[in-house]
């Protein structure tokens, strides 16, 4: 029985000078054979064998990872959590995601420091605003809380944006989650790595899969470098990777990897108490709850595999940031970082079986997929468990390339004549 | 309150200017220094020791360092809109009325109640926040997070915009070489004397570094002296270029370096207005030096942070370079030989010394040296604790063999601690240029591996020390990045005699054993600024927490404002020896740039307000303002949006400029709207794969609207190409799209047929057009064009004609996005403004109207003609905008394989059609989402939604456009749009074409 964590805990421990916590999780050596295996130690991969483990039963599980667990994208991004999108189907998918969130900490008994501080998007033509209207709309019916915000509202919500019209793009509105929200990133791959090992999954790190076994067009093991583990079941859950897994099986994924760079301040008295995003001018900024300002911006626009991006990006990031927050002028940048993202052409994921039986890939997250964490994992072990998609998963299977059934999450292209 | 000038002061000696005097205040204290003291050396010359807190206990913290690595003396610089958080003390030069403040301390820094948390620091260990304030939820919402907020940060934002400006430099050399020290300048001597455009960028106000400090000569000469004949030397080479105060904080590839030159921040806010404060540098260099030096490692022991205990380099350089008696009686703690040098600096200031605590049983000849001056040296002993609250009192020293202290010691009481638990080289831009970095198990540091760039390091930052050596190895460094670089022939200059010193190994001690089991007495302090102590990194161990990675985010060890320069190496060690592996085994952390911190304005440099984007307006825009126009971003354009006579509202302005172009004559400035020639042998069968329909049989003179779509047969860009000649066509797209076209066009052409022989080139800039519209056009175009025969026979619709236009020379398009009869009027960029006032005149007997793009969205939606980017978003197929008629069957082109794919041939596909709202008067707003029945609870299964929507004067009516589930099939059926508030508006289902469905009035 896992150690439970709580102020009592907590205060008992301090008396015996913390000498008995337990290990959050084990580090076991790989056994020859497991009923799945999951390739893939971040948020989406652990969350995934978390709920194998909880909601299916399926125990005997490992968790493959290269490195050190949560330490793709899911320690490298910008810590966002919302569900406002347009569509029907990731709507469904998000915000199922966003219940999951809002019980997560106690649910894994593990505070992933959920902030649900609100979300804007802000609007600065009138395309912007006939669209971010759209999805309002769109989100209400959906059972997604939307509001819209008018400047005036934007102000009032965030004092510091300058709302000024004299801008060279000025506010004309937002939109508002106010569920929205952060989350200790961290955190979540912990808490998941903590539950998954507490009910016999098995987190391996530093074990890079190096091939698939496959025979008759079904899954029979992976190849790793700590040796060959049998199984019938594989997920892929490796972001910026899975092309080149899926090529190690035969599969070529419609996915392009791309540098996506994020950046925090120095820590300051808190200043900023909400999340503030903008397509237009092409900045998100937040801050933490360690006083850090979080932002971020868009990919670079080559693909890459490696974890670091071009400086200009950053510059003409920070112009955005200015421009939407001239206080911020005089505060200084602390820390740097990359990840790398697959993207889909329609900018929506891959939550899907293949055409390897009992290979099932769960990616193309691209710059989004942090809020996506707890749901991802849920609808994707049940996917692997049942063998069929579950029904929020469905809409985002590999064979919508082939019907056209897209889910276009670019955004509307805000053009007018 | 003045506190009197310099009590601290050694009598004479250092670098400061002692003639010129300055006072400044922190917390509220007036305090004196002088000119080249930096903030943290000016309060220790006054026995300012307590200057800041810390992060999670809020422990009194004195200066630790002289430099970068500081993570202790934190200041809020200045107030109001020039104030500036979180900056070091040991980097802030003191100028005359300087004002700073402590920060993390309320209300004072004496009596700072954020220490309670020191009580309850049992509990506050690594990670504790994970482990509670989880339920209710409601209360981590409303107060524990709340609080962790507050207490967390450290300065405070500007409250106010940022009064200075930045400016950014972009600079090509041969050598660049990082660090003005021995090294450094050794190095930029070597490499400019071969002639090399060289640049050296230091970040110190002076060149010199460790120099500046060193009591050692060179070729004879005191260290700074040579130091200033290397300056002169450097000054009188034309290709070599010094820039002090400018830190170097990033290495990208193909060395590409960033650096930012703090221009003006050493003479006070506001000292130099018109002049930028910092400037960005962008350095492409043919070789890179780094000689970026090293830091020393503080000693971890019980209770090492008290005011007072500094690194022992430290305390050389306040002593020697700045002329600041530290305190009356100092402790060296140390495990290497490195802080005889602070005994030597003690010694020549007349400081009391009251013991050299070596760790190392047989410390060797430095330790001897000492001795022979009188001081004690407790060979094999550690300081096993410390006293004092706010300044350290005393220590505690015991000896240690095999990581177990003696039973007893002795104590000691001092005013002063220097430590020095050896040399970490400074290998963070090494490691930023993808340079691998290795574990030196001699020199007990990581050291630069094989470079990963065109690129060498030098001195200490290459673990080299001793003077010699580094001069040496900076000189060589120099003279061969000159050579690679293609200057000089490789040849090393002399390297400048010094005096061989006696050298003994160090010593290995990661963590010195307290008086009581780990974080039950005292805590042993491993990251200084966020409060990471040995124990911490024990039970991240102990929780499993085994990567260095997991460690440091699990206990924030070296993730504070100084980047981990001083607590790096200790927590890895510390944490390789719990887990029983070597250091190596462990790893070391990725640097990522900055070395420093940046400061966000130098970043956005100009490119702010009006310079964030280029503001694109058309030759035509002053007439546009003159009349009044209210303006619309799209894309980057300026574009009239309406023309409002006095008192009218929006409302009134489109209602009248819609009834005179369907009634009289409007004229729209359409300049804007993307132009792209192309031409060459092959720009037919090109435009014929692009474009959803067929080009290459179009007549010369011809015009054609044409879609075109992406691979996944979605709509793209729209607009009409005309065909100039045999190989010659004009294209025009939507206003925003322009670009995104070209790069489409190009991709193609470059990437999937090469073979074609076709070229493109924006011409947006270069034409003007003027769209005429309305019944009175073609009289209008008579009157400006004579020569031109107009009536519907020569002139027919979707052709073009070149002729002489109000005594200009134009191309004329009878193209029409109204649906009224219109011409497009076509004239190069700089008679852009000559025809429109020649229209303009021409056009007031026909009473000319101007009219904006909110008029032009209204007459076309009338026509059911689209938008792209309003009727369309990405997932629209020219067969949901029922444009069929457009998609030829014949021919191939980009995105047709797609349109027959099984979803995007279904028939229940959301289509294009017109809504007419019940009421007439009400305007549905565009973007809201139709329904088949009001009222249900979410999820409520929505048809489509409204793309466009307005009031029109011409029908009499409101009415819209919208995309609708299997709309076509549903013609005449009632929609609902739930809106916000509850309301719901009731509509009902109709052709998309709400005005002369036949187009004889575009036509005719």
């Amino acid at each position: 029985m896992k150690q439970r964590f709580s102020a009592f805990t907590l205060l008992r421990n301090g008396l015996s000078w913390h000498e008995n916590w337990q290990r959050q999780w084990r580090s076991p050596d790989p056994k020859p054979a497991y009923d799945v295996v999951i390739v893939g130690g971040g948020g989406h991969g652990l969350a995934t064998a978390y709920y194998l483990a909880k909601e299916h039963g399926i125990t005997n599980v490992a968790v493959l990872e290269k490195g050190w667990l949560g330490g793709g994208n899911t320690g490298r991004n910008t810590t966002i959590v919302r569900s406002n999108y347009l569509w029907d189907e990731s709507a469904a998918l998000y915000e199922h995601s966003l219940k999951l969130w809002e019980g997560l900490s106690a649910d894994l008994n593990y505070n992933v420091m959920l902030s649900q501080r609100g979300v804007m998007n802000l609007a600065h033509n009138l395309g912007d605003v006939r669209e971010a209207q759209r999805r309002v709309h769109a989100n209400r019916l959906n059972g997604v809380d939307a509001e819209w915000l008018d400047t005036a509202g934007v102000k009032e919500f965030c004092p510091i944006i300058n709302t000024s019209p004299d801008v060279r793009y000025p506010v004309l509105g937002a939109t508002l989650q106010r569920r929205g929200g952060t989350a200790r990133h961290d955190a979540v791959a912990w808490g998941y790595a903590r539950g998954a090992d507490a009910r016999g999954v098995d987190i391996i790190q530093n074990c890079e899969v190096t091939g698939f076994d496959i025979e008759g067009g079904a899954i029979v093991g992976v190849q790793t470098t700590r040796g060959a583990i049998r199984t019938s079941k594989v997920g892929v859950v490796a972001a910026g990777h899975n092309s080149v897994l899926a090529a190690k099986a035969g599969i070529r994924l419609p996915l392009q990897s791309h540098p996506l760079q994020a950046l925090v301040s120095e820590p300051i008295k808190p200043v900023h108490d909400c999340v503030v995003m903008s397509n237009t001018v092409h900045v998100y900024v937040s801050q933490s709850d360690k006083g850090e300002l979080v932002m971020g911006a868009g990919i670079d626009g080559y693909n890459s595999y490696a974890q670091r991006g071009s400086f200009h990006i950053i510059e003409h990031q920070m112009a955005a940031c200015l421009e939407l927050f001239p206080i911020f002028s005089r505060l200084r940048m602390l820390r740097t970082w990359g990840g790398i993202v697959d993207v889909c052409p329609d900018a929506s994921p891959l939550l899907t079986k293949t055409p390897v039986a009992g290979l099932f890939i769960n990616g193309g997250w691209g710059t989004g997929g942090f809020k996506a964490t707890p749901g991802s994992g849920h609808v994707f072990a049940h996917t692997i468990a049942r063998d069929e998609p579950h029904p929020l998963a469905a809409p985002f299977s590999l064979d919508r390339f082939t019907t056209g059934a897209l889910i276009d999450e670019h955004g509307a292209a805000a053009v007018a004549h | 309150m003045t506190k009197p000038m310099g009590s601290h002061r050694t009598a004479n000696g250092g670098r400061i200017d002692r003639s010129r005097p300055l006072s400044f205040m922190f917390d509220g204290v007036t305090y004196g220094g002088f000119a080249g003291d930096t903030l943290a050396s000016a309060l220790l010359a006054n026995g300012v020791h307590l200057v800041g807190r810390s992060f999670k206990y809020h422990r009194p913290r004195g200066v630790l360092t002289a430099g970068a690595d500081e993570p202790n003396a934190l200041v809020q610089l200045e107030r109001g809109a020039r104030t500036e958080p979180n900056l070091r003390a040991t980097q802030v030069e003191l100028y005359q009325g300087l004002v700073a403040t402590s920060v993390n301390a309320w209300p004072s820094l004496t009596h700072d109640l954020g220490a309670v948390n020191q009580l309850l620091s049992r509990f506050f260990v690594a990670g504790f926040y994970y482990k509670t304030f989880m339920r209710p939820k409601v209360l981590w919402d409303r107060v524990y997070e709340p609080f962790l907020r507050r207490m967390a940060g450290l300065g405070r934002a500007p409250e106010l915009p940022d009064p200075d400006i930045y400016d950014k430099m972009h600079v090509h050399c041969d050598v660049l070489v990082v660090g003005a020290g021995p090294a450094g300048l050794a190095a930029a001597l070597a490499a400019g004397r071969t002639g090399a455009r060289v640049i050296l960028m230091d970040e110190q106000a002076e060149a010199g570094g460790s120099l500046l400090s060193s009591a050692e000569s060179l070729d004879g000469k005191p260290a700074p002296d040579w130091v200033a004949d290397a300056l002169a030397e450097l000054a009188s080479l034309p290709a070599v270029r010094v820039l002090q105060r400018t830190s170097v904080f990033g290495y990208y590839d193909q060395n590409f370096l960033c650096a930012v030159e703090r221009r003006t921040d050493h003479l006070g806010p506001g000292a130099r207005p018109g002049l930028s404060r910092q400037r960005l540098w962008h350095v492409r260099a043919a070789r890179v030096v780094l000689a970026t030096g090293a830091h020393e490692r503080p000693l971890v022991f019980a209770d090492n942070d008290r005011p007072g205990v500094m690194q022992a380099s430290a305390v050389a350089t306040y002593v020697r370079r700045f002329g600041v008696r530290l305190g009356s009686r100092a402790v060296i703690f140390t495990t290497n030989d490195s802080a005889y040098d602070a005994v030597d600096a003690l010694l020549a200031a007349g400081i009391g010394i009251a013991a050299v605590v070596d760790s190392r049983p047989d410390p060797g000849p430095r330790a001897e040296a000492a001795r022979a001056a009188g001081v004690v040296v407790h060979a094999g002993c550690v300081v096993a604790a410390t006293h004092g609250t706010r300044r350290i009192t005393g220590v505690e020293v015991r000896g240690c063999e095999g990581g177990v202290l003696a039973p007893a010691g002795l104590r000691l009481s001092c005013d002063l601690l220097a430590i020095s638990g050896g040399w970490s080289p400074a290998v963070h831009l090494f490691s930023q240029s993808q340079g691998r970095v290795r574990w030196d198990e001699a020199k007990l540091c990581f050291v630069p591996g094989e470079a990963a760039q065109a690129q060498t390091s030098a001195g200490a930052c290459n673990g080299t020390f001793g003077l010699g050596a580094v001069l040496a190895e900076g000189l060589a460094a120099g003279a061969s990045a000159a050579h690679l670089a293609g200057f000089g022939d490789g040849a090393v200059p002399a390297t400048p005699a010094v005096a061989e010193v006696a050298a003994a190994p160090g010593d290995a001690l990661w963590l010195v054993p307290g008086l009581k089991p780990l974080g039950r007495a005292g805590k042993h302090f491993v990251d200084f600024q966020n409060d990471v102590t040995a124990f911490d990194i024990r039970l991240a161990a102990r929780e499993g927490f085994e990567s260095v990675e997991h460690v440091k985010r699990y206990t924030t060890n070296g993730m504070a404002t100084d980047q981990g320069k001083t607590s790096n190496v200790n927590g890895l060690a510390i944490l390789a020896d719990t887990l029983g592996r070597a250091i190596p085994e462990v790893g070391t952390t990725t640097f990522r740039a900055p070395y420093t911190p940046v400061t966000f304005g130098v970043m956005a440099g100009r490119d702010l307000g009006e310079m964030l984007d280029p503001v694109r307006t058309t030759p035509i825009h002053a007439w546009h303002v003159a009349r009044g126009a209210l303006f619309e971003d799209v894309g980057q354009w300026k574009r009239p949006w309406y023309f409002p006579l006095a008192g009218e509202d929006m409302h009134a302005a489109v209602r009248r400029e819609a009834k005179a172009v369907r009634d009289g004559l409007g004229v729209l400035d359409a300049s804007t709207l993307g132009k792209i020639e192309i031409r060459g042998r092959d720009a037919g069968v090109f435009l014929d794969r692009i474009y959803t329909n067929l080009f290459s049989k179009l007549g010369i003179g011809r015009c054609r609207y044409g879609l075109m779509c992406k691979e996944d047969g979605m709509v793209f860009d729209d607009g009409v190409t005309a065909r100039l000649g045999p190989d010659h066509y004009y294209m025009t797209t939507t206003t925003g799209g322009a670009a995104r076209v070209l790069d489409w066009l190009e991709d193609y052409l470059q990437t999937e047929w090469p073979d074609l022989e076709v070229y493109c080139t924006s011409v947006t800039e270069q034409w003007s057009t003027i769209a005429v519209s309305g019944p009175r056009a073609r009289d209008l175009l008579a009157d400006l064009a004579p020569g031109m025969a107009v009536d519907p026979e020569s002139f027919p619709f979707l052709s073009m004609r070149e002729g002489m236009v109000a005594g200009l020379a134009a191309r004329v398009f009878r193209i029409s996005f109204t649906g009224e009869l219109s011409y497009e009027i076509n004239v190069p960029s700089h008679l852009g403004l000559a025809m429109w006032q020649a229209v303009m005149a021409a056009g007031a007997r026909h009473g000319i109207t101007p009219y904006g793009t909110e008029t032009m969205h209204l007459l076309r939606a009338e026509k059911g003609f689209i938008i792209i980017g309003q009727e369309t978003d990405g997932t629209v197929t020219p067969l949901d905008l029922g444009m069929d008629w457009i998609v030829s069957k014949q021919k191939d082109f980009v995105g047709k394989r797609s349109l027959t794919r099984s979803d995007t041939a279904r028939a229940d596909r959301k289509r294009l059609v017109g809504l007419l709202p019940e009421d007439e008067g009400e305007v549905l707003p565009e973007g809201a989402q139709l329904v088949e029945m009001a009222g249900g609870t979410p999820p409520v299964p929505m048809l489509g939604h409204v793309t466009s929507s307005y009031w029109s004067p011409n029908l009499g009516r409101s009415f819209a456009l919208a995309l609708i589930k299997g709309g076509p099939e549903r013609l005449g059926q009632i929609v609902f749009a739930p809106l916000a508030g509850g309301r719901t508006v009731k509509a009902r289902i109709v052709e998309p074409v709400f005005l002369d469905r036949e187009g004889s009035r575009q036509n005719g």
